[in-house]
């Protein structure tokens, strides 16, 4: 499960809207508690690094600012506990694509962006198999 | 001896290590020893043909070694080379 206080689900709405019809994405900071229960507690939108002509429907972080957000959520005791993208005129849901490049523990947050407009918001965790994407219960607070 | 440090996605083939010290003259005999330590996150560093993943960035002094030597960038006593992974995604075309 993976609490989202309003006022970032709400930011992370604004940024897909501020991108589309590219995609926007970013970095979730929070606390992870032991039963892996996830609390984010602040956002890093990331400027997508994946080529301008493919961005419509490709996002990419890279290294170098995923290394950025882990020295700065160290420094205020806040982890990385998973990334989030937009799907331009696409639902909130996984695709083949972010199934084949997901990575095990984090939290994979997808709003859809609808011509122009921010819709659902939903959060996705990578199968212990890794050969799907399990829903993850996003709890609004 | 130098240290790795092990991103919060692969901790859990490390036995929740996040950082590992092992002995290793550079970038590519650490990340060999990493594998052989930890067999299970094997996968995860190499594919089938034996290649380093592209999302698998490899840091050193805060440089990506790929502005480096790459993996024969060598590692001085007590240095520490951090593992980064990119992330990528998008919706169906």
């Amino acid at each position: 499960m993976i609490d989202l206080p309003a006022a970032l689900l709400a930011a992370i709405g604004q940024e897909g809207q501020k991108c589309y019809p590219s995609e926007a994405c970013g970095i979730l900071l929070g606390h992870l508690a032991d039963d892996d229960r996830r609390r984010v507690t602040d956002i890093m939108p990331i400027d997508n690094a994946s080529d301008p002509t493919e961005q419509y429907h490709r996002f990419r972080i890279e290294a170098e600012d995923l290394m950025a957000a882990e020295t700065r959520g160290a420094s205020q005791g806040l982890e990385v506990l998973g990334f989030y993208h937009s799907h331009p005129d696409h639902p909130a849901r996984p695709s083949d694509y972010d199934l084949g490049h997901a990575l095990p523990f984090y939290s994979y947050v997808i709003v859809t962006v609808d011509q122009g407009r921010a819709g659902q918001i939903t959060s996705w965790r990578l199968a212990p198999d890794s050969y799907k994407f399990d829903p993850e219960t996003l709890e609004k607070i | 001896m130098i240290t790795v440090l092990i991103p919060t996605a692969l901790r859990s083939f490390t036995e929740r290590q996040g950082a590992v010290q092992l002995e290793a003259g550079t970038v590519g005999q650490a990340v060999a020893a990493l594998a052989e330590n930890y067999p299970d996150l094997k996968q995860h560093l190499y594919d089938d043909q034996g290649q380093l993943r592209s999302f698998v960035n490899l840091f050193v002094g805060g440089r990506n070694v790929k502005t480096l030597e790459g993996l024969a960038t060598p590692l001085a006593e007590g240095e520490t080379l951090t593992l980064v992974p990119a992330i990528a995604g998008g919706r169906d075309a």
